[in-house]
């Protein structure tokens, strides 16, 4: 696991697990860091995060299926510290 | 207990865990590894799914069904890891004391599986290329 600090470490800050599946975890080379945003913090600027910050990390879409401790969730959703977020390539069950 | 299984699906048993003599229909759906024109030569799929998350959507829509359709009784598994072309990927049965209420909450647990359920699948082709196969990519929002 990685743990890494958002661009903007001033203030407080919320500490996020952020889990990678399927073809995102392929591009991305990891299924799991832990990253501290500032706060407050948005689903959205967990997307940021991962978009402008991790290796590869503009392969994901800038509206990708998002959960939050295994629900799903809008991009406004607000996170907390100790969430868990996961990012869902397009779902192909069945 | 999961409802994701990597060994062979057993659909018997599925059919055996929720029928009961005073359910006179039952409805067994079988999704499976496809190999077709379209699909090209599919040697196997891979699946791979958020399990936890895939455990509390299958949990919710089981709840589901049960307010819909409350007599109706479910059962489903989903493979993950290798399933070879031909083999079951998806098995649910539902059982009701009229055979409109089973088909109607057998398709409802595939329709909404597909569309919530945190699964995906990498085909496998002959000659060991692979491509990850899909629905929607992006929120709407």
């Amino acid at each position: 696991m990685i743990r890494s600090t958002g661009p903007d470490s001033t203030g407080s800050t919320v500490s996020v697990r952020l889990r990678f599946f399927a073809r995102y975890a392929e591009v991305l080379g990891t299924d799991a860091v832990t990253v501290d945003l500032q706060a407050p913090a948005t689903v959205a600027h967990a997307v940021s995060y991962v978009r402008e910050s991790l290796p590869n990390g503009a392969a994901l879409p800038e509206k990708p299926l998002v959960a939050v401790n295994l629900e799903h969730v809008l991009l406004h959703q607000s996170i907390n510290d100790g969430d868990e977020l996961a990012f869902l390539p397009p779902l192909a069950g069945g | 207990m999961s409802y994701l299984v990597h060994a062979r699906i057993d659909a018997a048993r599925l059919n055996s865990e929720v029928c009961a003599p005073h359910l006179g229909g039952a409805t067994t759906f079988i999704g499976s590894v496809r190999r077709s024109p379209e699909d090209g030569p599919v040697e196997a799929i891979e699946y791979t799914a958020y399990q936890e998350m895939a455990d509390r959507e299958f949990d919710r829509i089981i709840a589901e069904v049960s307010d819909r359709w409350p007599d109706a009784r479910v059962a489903l598994q989903h493979r993950v890891g290798h399933v070879p072309t031909g083999e079951a990927s998806m098995a649910v049965v539902a059982a009701s004391p009229h055979r409109s209420d089973a088909f109607a909450a057998c398709r409802y647990v595939v329709e909404e599986a597909k569309k919530r359920v945190p699964i995906w699948k990498k085909e496998i082709m002959a000659g060991g290329t692979a491509r990850w196969r899909g629905n929607s990519t992006e929120q709407s929002g």
